[in-house]
């Protein structure tokens, strides 16, 4: 289990003079899920493309099982890709999109049909056999796409977003069937995603990126928890970033208050990026607060109400169950737990002000599909 | 209904020009010269059968030759590229531009007795070959004038074929070679099915590569037809049995190859 199955080392990738990956290094363990998470054009599919083989590196090398395999093309690798869009043969019936890469190895004949047949079964798609690709819907070619691939017992299956085309319920339940097979199998999974709750529901291990490089490597638990810089933290949930200063240890202050906190290792008075959940923030009374503030907008999303709190001029978000009127006056409270510190970094100051909030979601409305890159 | 409108000239166009000439020629073929209703006409196609054959030969031979040489090009040509394609294209269509007699005219120069491959030859002390009057000049004549037919279609459909279907035969362990034959190709057949159409018809009626490359010895279908109505034998009512038979030839090969394309097609229908 603690071997690597693949280590990329140093890796960097150009594309029209655009740095796509900047000296990347990852090791991935052996029957690990990983999820590559990231936005758009963060260089999460490059990566993925340089593991299977269709895109080699500028410089950098790539092991697999300790093995340099940076000159081994793709048809070579025990690595087997699920497509964005599936990428079935159209030419094929069921049947025999599975069967490709055993008929290519030229398995015997009642190897193959035992196998396909037991994949099939797998993925419940057993009375399907003999219909043609076209006559299946989204998430049906998507299980045909993952019985094609595992039908190989690869020791690796890459996964690029591979649920971006379906539903929002049948991305759920093929979320669960996903991580389900990969703990039957035991073959480690590599997805790419730019859906936050996807990684955080699925993986072993969650890798950040941003602009070409991994912002950070953790379960998703750390990841969400303790997030290294303000890109994570506003990326993976919502956050309020707001400038602090670190006192001492387990004592920051920000909002002209002191606050415990439960961190340390800075330095006396470092200026930092205090992370605080919109769902850990407890509305009281005003004066019952450690800081107040006033009600701005709510929106009513279910099973919490998010509700924006203008604080002497900074936009917070908080998530309530409580119902609250704009123009209210309300308290915050904030407990040690609640508080995280992180460094200073390139992205302070980017994220976690909730002023301009409508326009973040006209963005996210609006992001174009990620490029296709490495042709 | 706006559609309906916008249909109208066409509709008068193939009335006038398609449908009546079809109706006349049907009539002339069931009549003779002093209009009486007859099959004769009919029945004296039979005698021209070696005609059909050598059509048929000649013209399933060049289309042949098309596929060989074309299917390459346009692989080649969807292959390098996005920007340079266009260009490779325009030079393909270069020569369409001239006239068809012209371009056909100019190979006579080339093949002929004294002509420039002869000249060449014997330049080397290598002798001479004959070529022209010869069914080799009217295959070559075929082939350089229908060749674009063939390319156009299969680069059409090479050009569409989406590359994560072949990163994804590579993927499942297909080598270059296994995933041209398992993928590639058998993608591209509706591309293939329409070039040896889009070939084979007109390779099959034409009239004037015969006449210019091939003499007097090698009459096609073509120049059958083309005697019965302009030439010394006027007699337009067999020229017309002629045609049609010619018609439900092509329409039977059309007809099987379609069958093929729609198989094909079917599955072609890519859920993108």
């Amino acid at each position: 289990m603690s071997e690597p199955i693949i280590c990329l080392k140093n890796i960097s990738v150009s594309f029209n003079n655009e740095k796509i990956l900047n000296n990347l290094n990852l090791s991935i363990k052996n029957g690990e899920f990983v999820t590559i998470l990231g936005p758009s054009g963060c260089g999460k599919t490059t990566t993925l493309r340089i593991i299977g083989g269709f895109l080699k590196p500028d410089s950098g090398d790539i092991f697999f099982e300790g093995k340099k395999v940076n000159d081994v093309p793709a048809h070579k690798r025990e690595v087997n890709t699920i497509f964005q869009k599936y990428a079935l043969f159209p030419h094929l019936n069921v049947y025999n999109n599975v069967a490709f890469g055993m008929k290519i190895q030229k398995k015997p004949e009642d190897e193959i049909k035992k196998t396909v047949n037991d994949m099939l079964s797998m993925v419940n798609l057993k009375s399907f056999v003999n219909r043609d690709i076209s006559s299946l819907s989204g998430g049906q070619q998507q299980r045909i796409a993952i019985a094609r691939a595992l039908v190989n017992h690869p020791k690796v299956i890459l996964l690029d977003e591979p649920l971006g085309a379906l539903d929002l319920k049948l991305r759920k339940d093929m979320q669960s069937e996903l991580k389900k097979l990969q703990q039957k199998t035991g073959i480690t999974f590599i997805l790419v995603t730019h859906d936050q709750e996807e990684a955080l529901s699925m993986s072993d291990t969650v890798v950040v990126m941003d602009k070409g490089v991994i912002q950070q490597i953790g379960s998703p638990q750390d990841i969400y928890n303790e997030p290294k810089n303000a890109f994570v933290a506003d990326f993976i949930g919502e956050s309020n970033i707001i400038d602090g200063v670190m006192l001492d240890d387990y004592k920051v202050k920000f909002e002209r208050q002191e606050f415990e906190c439960l961190d340390k290792g800075f330095a006396k008075n470092e200026p930092v990026d205090v992370v605080i959940r919109p769902e850990d923030i407890e509305v009281v009374a005003p004066g019952d607060g450690h800081i107040s503030g006033i009600v701005t907008s709510v929106t009513f999303k279910g099973v919490h109400n998010e509700t924006i709190i203008d604080v002497n001029g900074f936009k917070w978000m908080i998530q309530t169950t409580k119902y609250l009127n704009e123009n209210d006056k309300i308290g915050m409270i904030l407990e040690p737990d609640d508080i995280h510190i992180m460094k200073k970094s390139d992205y302070s100051g980017e994220f976690g002000d909730y002023s301009a909030f409508s326009d973040e979601i006209y963005e996210e409305q609006t992001r174009k599909p990620e490029r296709v890159k490495g042709r | 209904m706006k559609t309906q409108r916008i249909i109208f000239p066409y509709a008068v166009w193939s009335l006038l020009f398609t449908v009546l000439p079809l109706i006349l020629m049907f009539t002339l073929a069931f009549t003779d010269s002093s209009e009486k209703l007859t099959i004769d006409n009919f029945l004296q196609v039979g005698k021209y059968s070696s005609v059909f054959v050598r059509s048929m030969w000649l013209g399933g031979f060049s289309t042949l030759v098309c596929f060989i040489i074309g299917y390459p090009v346009a692989y080649f040509i969807s292959k390098i590229h996005v920007k340079n394609q266009g260009l490779v294209l325009v030079f393909m269509m270069i020569p369409m531009w001239m006239s068809f007699l012209l371009r056909t005219y100019a190979w006579i120069t080339i093949l002929e007795n004294n002509g420039l491959i002869n000249t060449f030859l014997r330049s080397l002390g290598l002798g001479e070959i004959r070529i022209i009057n010869t069914q080799w000049a009217v295959i070559i004549g075929m082939v350089y004038n229908f060749l674009p037919y063939m390319v156009f279609p299969i680069y059409s459909v090479l050009a569409k074929i989406d590359t994560k279907i072949i990163e994804a035969a590579q993927d499942l362990g297909a080598n270059k070679q296994k995933v041209f034959s398992k993928v590639i190709f058998p993608l591209s057949i509706p591309g293939v099915i329409s070039g040896i159409i889009m070939v084979f018809v007109p390779s099959v009626s034409t009239f004037i590569i015969s006449k210019m490359l091939g003499g007097g010895s090698n009459l096609l279908i073509g120049d059958l037809i083309e005697m019965q109505f302009l030439g010394t034998t006027y007699n337009p009512n067999l020229g017309s049995a002629i045609s049609l038979v010619l018609m439900v030839i092509i329409m039977i090969c059309m007809g099987i190859m379609n069958k093929f394309d729609s198989e094909e097609e079917k599955r072609q229908a890519i859920m993108m």
